[in-house]
């Protein structure tokens, strides 16, 4: 075991990949020599050599164009887009061809692409540097989403992504890269080496596609969420002193439906999180699944707490950033309500 | 002509409904003109055959010039064979879509060099990653028509269960890949899987075609980017065939003089091939396929022929362009000139033609006989309708199960 931080662990991972399956290769704008602009990437070009780790264009479309056609022929790309602000260029390739290959070729041809990009707010990014996009690619017949929120997870999930047959959109929560935070910025900053998912095995382990982690048992309501808003949760149930079970989802699709659905049914309330807008949002899904599947367990409506409808605002981030205190004040309601 | 500074400027055919087309403007070059450079050649050095027009069978149906393929009558003979194949493969698809026993279809008349030729430039293991008017290339290697109809009629045969539009054929074991309706995507793909040959130790190269049209997306110049920076070993096509749908190629090409000349500014070789022409085409093919497979990198290919038919099913050309282009088309018929060809070299006759042709109008109604007894589109049997569920994943999540069960099974 090594302390770790969640680009460290991913990094393990790659590195670990890079060595024992010769047809995996990274790849991605400033992914090489420079080792990625998070670093994900660091010293795996001088390690494994520029044909295997590399710079690319600066084009998304083509970066997934080409792990797709790479892909084809059997090998097993990881492309990085460097924010997951920045995908949509290369949404198109995604979409219409990642996501379909394996049913629109009748499993003639498979595409296991696995491809990582930084997301989320929280480091004053401004609204192209913030985003939350999961809901898109979750919308999408074919697609693997996931999200990690700790290194731990972030190592075993990247290897199950990059092990797996299908196409993966693999979310890094890039506020959790250097250690947890739960939603209080004027809180110092905490480290990874402090927290126990930040002890990394430094062999391979796999942490498995589709699988919830509950992090906190509880009777009182459930907390459903994923990467940075379990942090939030976690902090705002034990501030305001209620028993909460909290799920990391970790696979949003295909996500956890039993351990979702089997603790809502224990406690009868439930939370929904996550700090992409709201309208359309995975916590909608996640909702009406849950009152399709736990209707009469309910003893209140279930609540979201997510961004704000509108992009991601700079000098305003701490008020757009579903902190804590509102996770505080949604507990107080659902709790309230009898 | 003085331009009124105000308004949209927008480029318009020389030809509408109801004119006479004329194609005097054509710069139509000699055959035998262009030399032909070493496979290794300064990609700088090559820019005027991003302007020139590469061609072999001059008016006297005789194969002249450096770029001369030598092919042997046998391997003529199979390209002819195979395009007479195709043109009647696609005349019996077509009638029966106007009886409405095909949803949709797509011809290729005219543009039979293009794909074949091409093919035939190739090795089995080179990939393809074809547009929508490439069959002739599936055909010379050799699908079977009736898989070929039973995908286009969705029944219980078509290898991909009912998922895709006709047309859009996938066979891996003809190594071609799967077809996309949505245009030029395959194009940076191509790219990938030509970087991953090398990447592997391999020398198979991929082949893709768009159309002229698609010359204006995103992943065109995303698959030219790739391909220089990586130096990919993939041979990229424009089917220059002059229309996309109703828009005239000025629309795309805007003030280019060529299609081809787009490739100078990667540092890629451009070139530019009589696509009626199916000893040019080959002989560029070929160019390309040994620059490619010795290390030296993309080329781009601007394959300069005339779309005979409409788009497709869903479209009536005498809506939108003149009604003989294509009979006026200075660079003729790819299917006469080789046949001509291969008469005057005294390796076929007339007779023999028409035989051929007769026998491959028989070949497409008996394989349409019994394509049709695997089931129709109408009335079935198609693949089992649990299929819709399946190959969206490796294995089914939980959510899919649901929904499978919902529809009951």
């Amino acid at each position: 075991m090594a302390s770790m931080t969640m680009i460290q662990a991913l990094n393990n991972a790659l590195d670990l990949k890079l060595t024992d399956d010769p047809s995996v290769v990274a790849f991605g704008e400033d992914v090489g020599y420079f080792g990625g602009v998070f670093g994900v990437t660091k010293g795996l070009q001088e390690k494994h050599g520029s044909g295997r780790v590399y710079d690319s264009p600066i084009n998304e479309g083509a970066i997934i164009a080409m792990a797709m056609g790479m892909a084809v022929n059997g090998m097993r790309p990881v492309a990085e887009i460097q924010f997951a602000d920045y995908i949509f260029p290369g949404f198109d390739q995604i979409l219409s061809e990642l996501s379909r290959i394996r049913y629109r070729s009748a499993g003639q041809y498979t595409a296991p692409v696995t491809i990582r990009t930084p997301c989320g707010g929280g480091i004053y990014g401004g609204q192209t540097h913030s985003m939350s996009p999961e809901a898109f690619f979750t919308h999408i017949p074919g697609l693997i989403v996931m999200m990690p929120s700790n290194p731990y997870d972030a190592k075993g999930m990247l290897i199950s992504a990059m092990e797996n047959d299908d196409p993966v959109i693999f979310f890094e929560p890039k506020r959790l890269y250097n250690g947890p935070f739960t939603g209080d910025p004027h809180v110092p900053a905490s480290s990874w080496t402090k927290h126990p998912k930040g002890e990394v095995p430094e062999g391979h382990y796999t942490v498995p596609i589709g699988k919830a982690d509950i992090l906190r048992e509880g009777s009182d309501v459930t907390m459903v969420g994923y990467g940075t808003m379990v942090h939030v949760a976690l902090a705002a149930a034990e501030e305001a002193g209620v028993d909460a079970e909290i799920i990391d989802l970790r696979t949003i699709i295909p996500y956890d439906v039993d351990a979702v659905t089997n603790s809502v049914k224990k406690t009868g309330r439930c939370i929904v999180l996550h700090e992409a807008p709201r309208t359309s949002g995975f916590g909608a899904e996640l909702t009406a699944q849950i009152q399709e599947d736990c209707f009469y367990s309910l003893e209140a409506p279930v609540m979201r707490i997510t961004g704000w409808d509108t992009p991601y605002p700079h000098a305003h981030e701490w008020s757009y950033f579903p902190g804590k205190s509102r996770v505080m004040q949604a507990l107080k309601t659902m709790m309230e309500t009898v | 002509m003085a331009s009124s500074n105000k308004g949209i400027q927008v480029p318009t055919p020389r030809f509408r409904p109801g004119d006479r087309p004329n194609f005097d403007h054509l710069d139509v070059p000699q055959a035998g003109g262009l030399p032909k450079p070493a496979v290794d050649a300064d990609s700088q050095n090559l820019k005027e055959f991003a302007f020139g027009l590469v061609r072999v069978l001059n008016h006297n149906h005789c194969a002249i010039g450096d770029w001369d393929p030598h092919l042997s009558s046998g391997m003529l003979l199979d390209g002819l064979k195979s395009m007479v194949l195709t043109r009647a493969y696609d005349n019996r698809m077509m009638k029966m879509q106007r009886t409405k026993r095909l949803s949709f279809y797509m011809k290729c008349l005219g543009e039979e060099a293009v794909a074949i030729a091409g093919a035939a430039a190739l090795r089995d293991d080179d990939m393809l990653f074809p547009s929508y008017r490439q069959q002739g290339a599936l055909i010379h290697r050799g699908a079977d028509l009736v898989d070929m109809m039973c995908h286009c009629i969705s029944n219980s045969r078509d290898n991909l269960l009912g998922r895709q539009l006709p047309v859009h054929y996938a066979r891996k074991d003809l190594n071609w890949f799967s077809i996309s309706g949505n245009l030029g995507t395959q194009f940076p793909q191509a790219v990938g899987w030509g970087v991953a040959s090398r990447a592997k130790g391999n020398d198979a190269i991929a082949c893709s075609w768009i159309g002229d049209g698609t010359s204006a997306t995103g992943d065109f110049h995303a698959a030219c980017t790739m391909a220089s920076t990586y130096n990919a070993p993939v041979i990229l096509n424009i089917v220059n065939n002059q229309w996309a749908i109703s828009t005239h190629e000025s629309i795309a090409a805007g003030s280019a003089e060529s299609f081809a000349a787009k490739a100078i500014g990667y540092g890629i070789p451009g070139i530019r091939v009589d696509g009626n022409d199916f000893l040019a085409v080959y002989a560029v093919t070929k160019w390309a396929a040994e620059r490619a497979r010795a290390g030296l990198g993309p080329t781009l290919i601007e394959t300069f022929t005339y779309r005979g038919e409409a788009h497709s099913t869903s479209d009536d050309p005498s809506k939108y362009r003149a009604q003989d282009e294509w009979k006026l088309w200075p660079l003729g018929d790819p299917v006469e000139r080789l046949k001509s060809h291969l008469i005057v070299n005294g390796d076929w006759s007339e007779a023999e033609h028409d035989d051929y042709e007769a026998q491959c109008t028989d070949e497409v109604t008996k394989a349409w006989k019994e394509s049709v007894s695997y089931g129709t589109l109408e009335d079935g049997p198609h693949s089992p309708v649990e299929t819709i569920f399946e190959d969206v994943f490796t294995e089914q999540p939980w959510h899919l199960r649901r929904q499978r069960q919902a529809l009951g099974y």
